[in-house]
């Protein structure tokens, strides 16, 4: 198992998450598939950390404080979502598009 | 004395602007004023002449300077010498009379107090003219005067005569007055100052010719022409009738005509180096002297057939201008200065006296008075003194300088001019005749018009006895003094021998015993036609239709300026305005509009289809754009990440210099 691996299964990961933001109706999905991107960069820094920079453990902190931030963003993403809900009454993103000009 | 002097020329200012802003609230409604300055400036004038009387020759000159440009200035002056003294004393004794009379003559008229304050300005205006010793100063008096007699003469301009007398008095001497300031433009230019004294000095070191000097005296004397009424400006003064009667006395005797004869005399050292010195110019004063015998000669006769009392004084006083004009034109400055002055007092009494005959029988006309002697006793009395006066009879004011005149003429060398002037003394005793008797003495000829007549008031007589005094006495009193106070020359002139003779009748008993021959010979006969009628004038009329309709229509002069000067005047008048109307108005500004309306057709449709759709379009290709921009602006988050994405893969393949074949091999 080199790094390649890992970087392929992030990679994969990447294009799922990616592919899942663009075609979720579903804005829970399209949150879920955001955790996939951040935990697709999370295998990236833990990966490289480990083969690049052995004993350190900077690649790992950063994953720490990306899976922090992500929980965050969560609740922050969710409770959105139930603003949004409150106000038309759906969680399909094609309804949501009040940005149109 | 002297230092007071030019309060006589400023209190009537003075007194004018008072009347006439405050006249309502001063006593006799301002009258009392004008008459009160007078009287001082009456006084003032006696105390200059006195002064002058004593010290012949004397001459002062006081003036402040105006405005000056570098070494050209303009004063404001008061020349005192006899001859300006004398004058001063003339207008306002005369203008204080005058003014008293019209307490009387004028009570009850609504512009009763503008009236008083015109009377003012007017002896002003003759005062500033009087006085000056520059042409400028006697041209903006000149014009004073000319304005003063417009608004006078123009007094009652209700009357649409009176309204248009004061315009053709205006307005015909400024004909002359054109002359006059062509004169004074001409000595402006070739001495550049218009003081007399520098002027008449700048003579002697003969700047100019002779020729040219006379030319000037010639232009100047056109000023003359038109204010003295000289043939063939004379028309305006018998017109000059419309006015009020005392205003008519004012302008006849000292202010308006009298201006004309004294500038002539003020500026005579111009026509002496001009006209006198030389032989080869010598008709330069021919040519004046001419002027007057014709106007004497022609206005005579013009009286003689006149039936209105003020007409009749009217042509009487162009004549005797014209006498005074002949005396100026041969050689006899004092002469004409002694007739105007005697003048002055017989006339302002004919004119007072016709006046209170009017006021008593309300007519112009002398056909419907008569008897009159026996209604107005003070008014009669005093008549007879003028009329003895202006006919020559001895020992009245009007035989000295009529004489004196006479004998300028006949010493002068031309005997026509002698006995043209005879002759016209012997019309003046006969027209005068025929007024006096068909005014005063024959039997009434309107009971209605006789029985209201009545004796005027006092204000009105007072007047009428000085001057009848004035009248009797004044000829004699000056006969000795005039050519101490009124040299034939000013002090600079040397007088050649021979053209200026000394004034002693002891020399000359034909002259005397002659004009009395004439002047009674006058009397007589109209005596004989008027009182005896032992002629009867209307059969010598009858007799000669021809002359009774010219003297009548008074030689066509007003027909003749109507026809050949005021109907093409009118007519070029009339075409030029036709062609203003049509060339400049309808075709030319009209025109200008109308283009520029085509030609804002043009605009706009230019401003509408290329402008406006310009400025459309950039509106038309934004809104295009942006209509196909908005198609990307789906408000779905999604699509906008969709293309952050592919941006990003492009990113990436450029980056990292992929090409299609790799991402191929991907698979």
């Amino acid at each position: 198992m080199n790094l390649h691996h890992y970087l392929v299964v992030s990679a994969i990961l990447l294009v799922i998450g990616i592919y899942g933001v663009l075609t979720r109706r579903n804005i829970i999905g399209v949150l879920m598939s955001i955790e996939l991107i951040f935990n697709s960069v999370n295998i990236n820094l833990v990966a490289f950390n480990h083969f690049l920079y052995g004993g350190e453990l900077w690649g790992q902190g950063f994953a720490i404080f990306v899976i922090g931030l992500a929980a965050a963003e969560a609740v922050v993403g969710l409770s959105l979502v139930l603003a949004i809900y409150k106000n038309i009454k759906t969680v399909y993103v094609e309804n949501m598009n009040v940005l149109k000009g | 004395m002297i230092e007071y002097a030019p309060l006589i020329v400023l209190l009537p200012l003075i007194s004018a602007i008072v009347i006439f802003f405050f006249g309502r609230w001063l006593p006799l409604r301002g009258a009392l004023i004008g008459i009160l300055v007078m009287g001082f400036a009456l006084i003032q004038s006696l105390g200059l002449l006195y002064h002058c009387a004593l010290n012949p020759g004397f001459i002062k000159e006081l003036s402040l300077t105006w405005f000056q440009f570098s070494t050209i200035k303009t004063e404001l002056g008061f020349v005192i010498d006899g001859l300006s003294s004398l004058m001063l004393v003339i207008v306002t004794l005369v203008s204080f009379l005058v003014q008293v009379y019209s307490l009387g003559y004028m009570h009850g008229d609504p512009r009763f107090k503008r009236y008083y304050s015109y009377l003012s300005f007017f002896t002003f205006s003759m005062l500033l003219l009087v006085v000056a010793n520059n042409f400028l100063q006697i041209f903006i008096g000149w014009e004073l005067v000319g304005l003063a007699s417009y608004l006078l003469i123009g007094f009652w301009f209700e009357k649409e005569s009176a309204a248009s007398a004061g315009r053709k008095a205006f307005i015909t001497t400024k004909v002359g007055d054109i002359g006059f300031f062509l004169g004074i433009m001409s000595l402006f230019f070739y001495f550049k100052t218009l003081n007399f004294n520098e002027i008449q000095t700048a003579l002697a070191g003969n700047i100019i010719t002779p020729q040219i000097c006379g030319i000037i005296a010639l232009l100047l004397f056109c000023g003359a022409i038109g204010k003295s009424a000289q043939v063939p400006l004379h028309i305006w003064l018998p017109d000059a009738m419309e006015g009020p009667t005392p205003v008519s006395a004012l302008i006849h005797a000292a202010t308006m005509v009298a201006a004309g004869v004294y500038m002539v005399a003020r500026i005579y050292f111009m026509f002496h180096y001009g006209a006198f010195s030389l032989e080869v110019v010598a008709w330069f004063g021919m040519v004046v002297a001419w002027f007057g015998m014709v106007t004497a000669f022609l206005a005579a006769t013009m009286a003689l057939v006149s039936t209105d009392i003020k007409r009749v004084l009217a042509f009487s006083t162009v004549s005797q201008l014209g006498y005074m004009v002949l005396a100026m034109g041969v050689g006899g400055r004092t002469a004409g200065m002694y007739h105007l002055t005697t003048h002055a007092f017989f006339k302002a009494l004919l004119f007072l006296g016709a006046g209170s005959v009017i006021h008593a029988v309300h007519t112009n006309d002398i056909q419907k008075m008569g008897g009159l002697s026996k209604k107005m006793v003070w008014t009669f009395w005093t008549f007879t003194f003028a009329w003895l006066a202006i006919s020559g009879v001895w020992p009245f004011a009007g035989f000295f300088s009529k004489d004196a005149i006479l004998e300028e003429a006949m010493l002068s060398g031309h005997i026509f001019l002698f006995w043209g002037a005879l002759f016209v003394a012997f019309l003046t005793a006969f027209y005068m005749t025929r007024l006096y008797l068909l005014v005063f003495i024959t039997p009434a000829r309107d009971k209605h018009i006789y029985s209201h007549a009545h004796e005027s008031p006092k204000s009105m007589v007072l007047p009428l006895v000085v001057l009848a005094f004035l009248s009797l006495v004044s000829g004699y009193l000056l006969k000795d003094s005039i050519h101490l106070l009124v040299p034939a020359l000013d002090k600079l002139g040397t007088v050649p021998e021979g053209t200026v003779p000394n004034l002693s009748h002891g020399h000359h008993w034909f002259v005397p015993v002659i004009s009395s021959l004439f002047a009674l010979g006058g009397i007589s006969l109209s005596f004989l036609f008027y009182f005896t009628k032992m002629f009867s004038a209307e059969k010598i009329a009858a007799t000669f239709p021809g002359v009774y309709q010219l003297l009548l229509k008074k030689y066509g002069f007003d027909e003749f300026y109507i026809q050949y000067i005021i109907r093409p005047a009118d007519f070029i008048a009339g075409t030029l305005y036709h062609f203003d109307d049509v060339i400049f108005d309808q075709k030319g500004v009209d025109g200008v509009g109308v283009l520029t309306d085509k030609l804002s057709v043009i605009q706009d449709w230019f401003d509408r289809n290329i402008i406006d759709k310009l400025v459309d379009l950039w509106g038309d290709l934004a809104q295009r754009a942006s209509l196909f921009v908005k198609r990307f602006q789906t408000g779905l988050v999604q699509n906008y990440i969709f293309f952050v994405v592919l941006g990003f893969g492009a990113l990436v393949f450029w980056q990292l210099k992929l090409n299609v074949n790799d991402f191929l091999n991907l698979f």
